[in-house]
């Protein structure tokens, strides 16, 4: 490892962005990650802090200190004072590591500290920060920008609007969130939307801005050293137009419909901009408006800080950007950092790309009923799909099939096409609306735009309907064009040329047995017939350089592709000629093994199970195999091309999946460590022959499939909620009542606890059922008792046929109910008697070995009057693995992964359940400021998106850090409102009494008041909203509570009750909607009362507690 | 498909690729070329550099922007042929004037799509440059196999008397500096800034129209001018173009370079550079297969690294330079000479090109820098 010495400084702080958020997801631990290892190599010592547990990057391998605590400049001044970083890298962490920087350096810590910032100074991402910053430097260096004034007053306004013309958009000054601001196409709507936004600013003031909606948008991915060399790493281009955040927009790299001139003008704009804002190193994205009438560029915004859109230009180029940055950061020269893919040539060029990638955003509306779902200047969607094909609607089609929300590829939605008519082709086709109104922006648009298309809108009229570039829409209604082709043809008449084309278009076997033999589970016979004809794919490398160099790197996808061939001998040309070898997969010959990934990251599945995909990996290649992954999701560290021996960017279906089996022919597959994703592949890969690794398909199915595993429970004598399975109302009905209300309900085969619900009534049943039939059509409803006041407890225990190890014990916070992914949990459980612990234990490896499980199981379990009952057993990775692993520093996945492997625990040498030196507690974050309307109480369906970790020797600071880096920091004094249902008022009144007693003064609305004053606590008492001003909502507006405990009752959502909730949320006061919740708030408020908080590295915690 | 919608694209050692006509329906043969550039195929196309080349693209969507009335580098195409992964369905532009397919079939140039552009660069790559051919009038495979195997070799052509204009002209059109913002350019004043005179290997609007914009009177003049003549016209400067073919062919023309020099600041780009570089004693040989694209990094005395456009299948030997010449600027990717320099014969060149188009902006300044040298008499800023 080269020294550091001689260098300015030798140790780097680097801030992670903590828990995945809309906006912030897994991209940042990929790039963050990726500076750690970039900078260790360089000699650097590396100091990282972040608050989620679930990320490669705070694995103790990959920094020489890290920290799991909160991201606040309280708790990074008391690291930085421990460990006396020389520098701070704040470009990898996502808008939260830029922003905490700046709020250190705010603070005068970086200053008392002497830590200098690396990449970006404070200046500069000032100036890219403010928006009017911003707009005035471009101003000043002659660089176009929308025209736009800030104006105090409705005249000025209108006056303003006048002279840049409508439509134009109102940005007040101030505030949050863009609340108050909006669109106004005329001078009327101006007058409206500018009195409001005028009112809702503190300053009086709001930005009217020039409107570029409808604009061609574009992203340029910049680089630049020390040196002043500047690349541009990728151009995208977004289909959606402007006025859709890129977040949300359907994103393809790289630029498809600029000259090179209109090109080179935007780098070069690009370059200007990080001049002007004074970037010295690291990588930046600016965006673009282009007006598609003249060509006319606008400068939107740059971001000076590794991004989505950069991790997202790292996987469509090779180009790590997130490395590069950190290198450029500490002083080496882009010539001087050699391109990994090529290896031959330095990374101070730009990437050539020979094929077409897009990127599909996943979006999580269902799960927020009452959220708008138009899509804006306000990032929506949780996740992202990424494919890579030699052609836009190639990529296109992988990208759709590879979201994982029922679509085979392009083409109108089934039942929505013509040829979808029973009638056939020579059916009618539907009226279209004409002239054809807009398409909204909703995230079926495409969809909306292909049943167009399909019906026989013109291209011209859906360009200007969608906003969509008149080229993407011819590629578009090329590929309708197409649909109906084969929409004539059954399997039998389908042609050779037919088929190669479709395939070449990038439809789906799955598509084409549609169209041609009716049903999608014609998929089998098209591939068959495919295969019989020599139509495969071939896979190609991602090598930076459109194949001008060799490239050493592994990172493929596939393509169908025309022919080519090699001479024949002279004599006999024509006879002697064989096929040019067109694949560049190149397989190797050792054993292999292959990673199924997890897709995209959606609700109640993400980035915990890419860290255990890429701990598969890694325990693979230390036992000598080499490792093959499988992936989608450009967030990812799995989708490194340095985590895996060899990378395929390939959606995860059961055509693309084995299409690389049959060139790979791996030894083993592992489905149990993606999530749902790769375990609903497993039956088919399974029945083609495939070899699945570790817990069998069977065993999957044995524990997913009610009654056998019931039957199997009941074998074991082992206790669970008494339960039905109904396929009509009656049927619930008569369950339930068997039962006794309350009963949890929900469609089988959903993930996340999607559609689930606890009925209280058999009023509430009628209703609940038409919602789950239209979540899982077909399905039946399973119908469970619902454990009340329950505690839940999770348990992960791996087992290898022979032995359970249990892996860690986890008590639930909140109460039974409440989905796992929402509760936070405490490891070791707190509130749990031995007694119980013991009987869960032996459930646990009575279950692991009756079902034969061979690697990693995770078994939920709900104790109510002394009786332990199992919830369920999903004999896979599960969420809380990374968790624990941190905790505890057995690395569970990885242990998984040997087992699967073939190796027992004995021989791995994991014989006993790891012992857990203080408590960490894992707390959930959940989107509810990014999805105005959605109702905020906890409940059986999972909404939340990402975890933090908080640790220490006492409970209750543990909880305290957990809610501090959640956002939910506990307050020590002022206020807290009290407002809770009936069942909950005994067990609130001990809840308020501490409180009291802790110093808070206590208010509450009549009923709970009435209770508290029956037992003697004084309380101030304040209206319902109903009861009018001054209300509850007027006092948290008002900052006079500071804590505000509101429990809900059942389904029957009182509008008191949300008014509260909402404005909890919307200002930011700690919302806390179930008891138990409270009474651990209660606990960390004490503790904090006590004893301030204080840190400690993992590295620390393994040494003294003897873990690892 | 019927017969008439196929089209083969033959290598000379026998690689053989189907695809579909583009174009002019015909036949082609040609030095097979491949290009990196993402955008530009019209300027490619139009670049006389390319002239009797077969031009592969390895960027898959071609034609998406269809074909304008500015891009043009020089009045017609002079590639012989134009292979790409997938012609565009549709133009797509506020610029176009018209579509890739139809702008071939109006100068009856022979293209072909649908071909697997990668396996074809790539074999290039392994195998080194070759002849090929086009054939996309309803020929077979084993037509077009013959007709490349058969091809004459262009490398032995006049390629510079071929694309050369006939007589010298003047040329006064500016760059528009829409295009290149954040460049302060001087008020045109060409009748009253320094005469440059202009060797038209092949030479490209851009080169012309970046000298205009800077303050030039540009004067073009055949390849094949004299040194006297060229003098006679009283420059006080000289640029060599680029150009197409093996520089070794040229020895007449670099004959009348040794001429000039050290009379006149000299300025060579890409051909223009490989003949300056041989009048100063050095020898150019062929590269494996080129360098052509828009994203070659070059490392110079500048103080960073410029991200170049590039098209050549020569470059020249740093060897055998006189003592007097200094090798400037380097490539990045595999260490050939982009760039050479006589402080006392006031000439200086780079192998790559300046005036881009397409390719990005990075070394427009060499054109300020060939100014001040003829304004000033130096090259000493370089």
């Amino acid at each position: 490892m080269p020294s550091t010495a001689g260098r300015p400084f030798h140790s780097i702080l680097i801030i992670g962005s903590g828990p995945i958020i809309i906006g912030q997801a897994c991209e940042f631990d990929y790039s963050g990650a990726q500076a750690c290892k970039a900078l260790r190599r360089e000699g650097y010592r590396v100091i990282l802090v972040n608050s989620n547990p679930a990320t490669i990057m705070t694995d103790p391998e990959l920094a020489d200190v890290t920290y799991i605590e909160p991201l606040t400049v309280e708790i990074l001044e008391k690291i930085i004072a421990r460990e006396r970083p020389d520098a701070l890298l704040p470009t990898v962490g996502g808008q939260t590591g830029l922003n905490l920087a700046m709020a250190l350096a705010a603070a005068g810590v970086l200053e008392r500290y002497g830590v200098r910032m690396l990449g970006a100074s404070i200046a500069a991402i000032e100036v890219a920060e403010s928006r009017e910053h911003f707009r005035q430097a471009m101003l000043s260096a002659g660089i176009p920008v929308p025209q736009g004034r800030t104006v105090s007053a409705v005249d000025e306004a209108l006056a303003f609007a006048a002279e840049i013309g409508y439509p134009v958009l109102v940005r007040p000054s101030f505030t949050m969130g863009g609340s108050g601001g909006g669109i106004a196409h005329d001078a009327a709507g101006l007058r409206a939307v500018a009195e409001g936004g005028l009112r809702a600013s503190p300053m009086g003031q709001v930005l009217i801005e020039q409107s570029v909606l409808g604009w061609k948008e574009y992203e340029l991915e910049v680089m630049r050293d020390g040196a002043g060399n500047f690349v541009v790493v990728c151009s995208i281009e977004n289909l959606d137009a402007m006025g859709v955040h890129t977040g949300d927009s359907i994103t393809v790299a790289p630029a498809m419909t600029l000259t090179d001139r209109e090109y080179q003008r935007l780098r070069d704009l690009a370059r200007q901009v990080m001049d002007v804002v004074g970037i010295q190193t690291g990588g930046s994205n600016v965006q673009f408006a282009v007006d598609p009438a003249t060509g006319r560029p606008l400068v939107i915004e740059m971001n000076p800080r590794v991004s989505r859109s950069s991790a997202l230009a790292s996987k469509a180029t090779g180009f790590p950007i997130a490395k590069i940055a950190a290198l450029v950061a500490v002083g080496r020269n882009l010539d001087e950092i050699p391109n990994d893919i090529t290896r031959q040539t330095p990374a101070s060029f730009e990437p050539s790309l020979d094929y077409v990638v897009v990127k599909i955003p996943r979006f999580a509306f269902e799960k927020f009923r009452g959220v708008d779902p138009t899509l804006g200047p306000q990032m929506k969607s949780v996740g992202e799909v990424m494919a890579i094909g030699d052609t836009f609607a190639a990529a296109l089609n992988k990208a759709l099939r590879g979201l994982e929300i029922g679509l085979d590829g392009f083409g109108p939605r089934p039942g929505r096409a013509p040829w979808d008519r029973a009638e056939g082709l020579d059916a009618a086709i539907p009226l279209l609306e004409m002239p054809l109104p807009p398409f909204a922006p909703l995230p079926d648009r495409l969809q909306a735009v292909a049943e167009a298309l399909a019906a026989g809108a013109t291209e011209a009229d859906v360009a200007a309907a969608s906003s969509y570039d008149p080229w993407f829409v011819a590629e578009l209604a090329a590929l309708i064009d197409l649909q109906r082709r084969l929409a004539g043809q059954g399997l039998d008449t389908l042609s050779e040329e037919l088929l190669r084309e479709a395939k070449q278009a990038g439809l789906s076997d799955r598509q084409i047995g549609r169209l041609c033999g009716g049903n999608a589970e014609a998929e089998a016979a098209v591939r068959e017939l495919r295969k019989a004809l020599g139509i495969r794919p071939v896979f190609r490398r991602v090598d930076t350089c459109a194949a001008e160099f060799e490239a050493f790197t592994p990172y493929l996808y596939s393509a169908y592709v025309p022919p080519a061939w090699r001479a024949g001998n002279d004599a006999a040309p024509e006879a002697d000629r064989s096929p040019l070898d067109q694949d560049e997969a190149q397989p190797g010959r050792r054993s292999k093994v292959m990673v199924l990934g997890g897709g995209p990251n959606r609700i109640g599945q993400g980035i915990e199970f890419d860290y255990c995909c890429v701990h598969a990996c890694q325990a693979l290649s230390a036992l000598g195999h080499e490792t093959i992954m499988v992936n989608c999701n450009p967030e990812t560290v799995s989708t490194d091309y340095d985590t895996a021996d060899r990378l395929y960017f390939e959606p995860l279906t059961v055509e693309d999946v084995l299409a690389i089996c049959d060139l790979e022919q791996p030894d083993g597959v592992l489905v149990q460590f993606g999530g749902q994703t790769p375990l609903n592949l497993a039956r088919a890969l399974e029945a083609a022959g495939v070899p699945i690794w570790g817990t069998s398909p069977e065993t999957i199915d044995l524990a997913e499939d009610r009654e056998r595993f019931g039957a199997l429970l009941r074998r074991l004598d082992i206790p669970q909620p008494e339960a039905g399975i109904a396929h009509t109302l009656a049927e619930a009905e008569g369950i339930a009542a068997r039962i006794g209300y309350p009963v949890l309900v929900r469609p089988s085969y959903v993930l996340g606890g999607r559609a689930m619900a606890i009925v209280f009534g058999q009023g509430d049943l009628d209703g609940y059922l038409r919602e789950a039939a239209a979540a899982a059509p077909g399905k039946p409803i399973l119908v469970d008792a619902y454990l009340e006041d329950a505690v839940e407890v999770d348990v992960d225990a791996l087992c290898d046929g022979e032995r359970v190890v249990i892996g860690g014990v986890m008590q639930h916070i909140e109460e039974a109910g409440v989905h796992s992914g929402d509760s936070a949990m405490v490891l070791p459980p707190y509130r749990t008697s031995a007694y119980h612990l013991g009987v869960i234990r032996d459930y646990t490896e009575q279950i692991g070995l009756a079902l034969g499980v061979r690697g990693l199981m995770n078994v939920q379990y709900a104790v109510k009057d002394d009786v332990v009952h199992v919830l369920e057993v999903n004999p896979r990775c599960s969420r809380t693995a990374p968790f624990i692993s941190k905790a505890t520093g057995l690395p569970l996945a990885r242990v998984a992964a040997e087992i699967a492997a073939g190796r027992s625990l004995a021989q791995i040498g994991v014989l006993a359940e790891p012992v857990v030196d203080g408590f960490f507690v894992k707390e959930a974050v959940l989107p509810f400021d990014k999805m105005p309307g959605a109702s905020v109480e906890l409940g059986p369906e999972m909404r939340s998106t990402g975890e933090v970790m908080g640790h220490a020797s006492h409970f209750g600071h543990a909880f305290a850090k957990a809610a501090l880096a959640a956002g939910q920091a506990l307050p020590t004094s002022g206020t807290v409102l009290l407002t809770v249902n009936d069942f909950d008022k005994g067990a609130a009144a001990k809840i308020a009494r501490d409180l009291h007693k802790a110093g808070f003064s206590l208010m509450a609305t009549a009923g709970t008041a009435d209770w508290l004053e029956r037992v003697g606590l004084p309380v101030a008492r304040i209206n319902k909203v109903s009861e009018g001003s001054p209300h509850v909502a007027d006092a948290i507006a008002g900052g006079q509570v500071q804590l505000v405990i509101s429990t809900p009752l059942g389904r029957t959502a009182f509008a008191d009750g949300q008014a509260i909730r909402r404005a909890a949320v919307a200002h930011r006061v700690l919302l806390l909607t179930t008891l138990s919740a409270a009474m651990a708030s209660v606990t960390g408020i004490r503790a904090l009362q006590a004893k301030e908080l204080t840190v400690r590295s993992l590295q620390e915690h393994y040494r003294l507690s003897g873990g690892r | 498909m019927s017969v008439k919608d196929l089209a083969y694209l033959a290598l000379a050692d026998g690689t053989l690729f189907p695809g579909r006509p583009l174009g002019a329906c015909g036949r082609r043969t040609g030095e097979a070329v491949f290009n990196t550039s993402m955008t530009g195929y019209q300027e490619i196309l139009t670049d006389p550099s390319y002239c009797r080349q077969i031009v592969i693209m390895t960027a898959p969507q071609i034609g998406n922007t269809g074909l304008n009335d500015e891009d043009d580098e020089s009045e017609r195409i002079w590639a012989a042929g134009f292979v790409v992964r997938r012609a565009s369905l549709s133009v797509s532009s506020w610029r176009a004037t018209g579509s890739l397919h139809d702008g071939l079939a109006a100068q009856n140039i022979v293209g072909i799509t649908d071909v697997d552009t990668r396996s074809l660069v790539r074999h290039l790559r392994e195998g080194g440059a070759q002849h090929g051919a086009i054939v996309s009038d309803g020929g077979g495979a084993e037509e077009a196999l013959a007709l490349a195997r058969s091809a004459p070799d262009i490398n032995r052509m006049d390629l510079v008397g071929e694309v050369s204009c006939a007589a010298p002209y003047a040329w006064t059109a500016a760059a528009d500096a829409a295009w290149y913002p954040g460049v302060a350019l001087p008020a045109v004043s060409g009748a009253a800034g320094p005469h440059v005179v202009v060797y038209d290997f092949g030479v490209k609007r851009n080169t012309l129209r970046l000298l205009v914009s800077r303050g030039c009177r540009v004067t073009v003049v055949p390849a094949r001018t004299t040194a006297e003549a060229a003098l006679a016209l009283g420059p006080d400067g000289v640029l060599l173009s680029n150009g197409p073919g093996d520089p070794a062919t040229l020895g007449d023309i670099v004959t009348e370079i040794g001429r000039l020099l050290g009379r006149v600041p000299v300025f060579g780009i890409c051909l223009g550079h490989q003949l300056l570089g041989t009048a100063l004693g050095g020898r150019t040989y062929k590269l494996k297969f080129g360098h052509r694209g828009g994203n070659q990094p070059v490392k110079g005395p500048e103080p960073h690294v410029a991200i170049s456009s590039q098209n050549h299948g020569y470059a020249l030997d740093g060897a055998d330079l006189a003592p007097d010449v200094a090798v400037t600027h380097l490539s990045l990717n595999d260490g050939s000479v982009e760039g050479i320099r006589s402080e006392s014969r006031r000439c200086f060149s780079v192998q790559y090109h300046p005036e881009a188009a397409p390719g990005p902006h990075d070394a427009a300044g060499l054109f300020d820098t060939f100014v001040a040298t003829v304004v000033g008499g130096a090259t000493s800023e370089l």
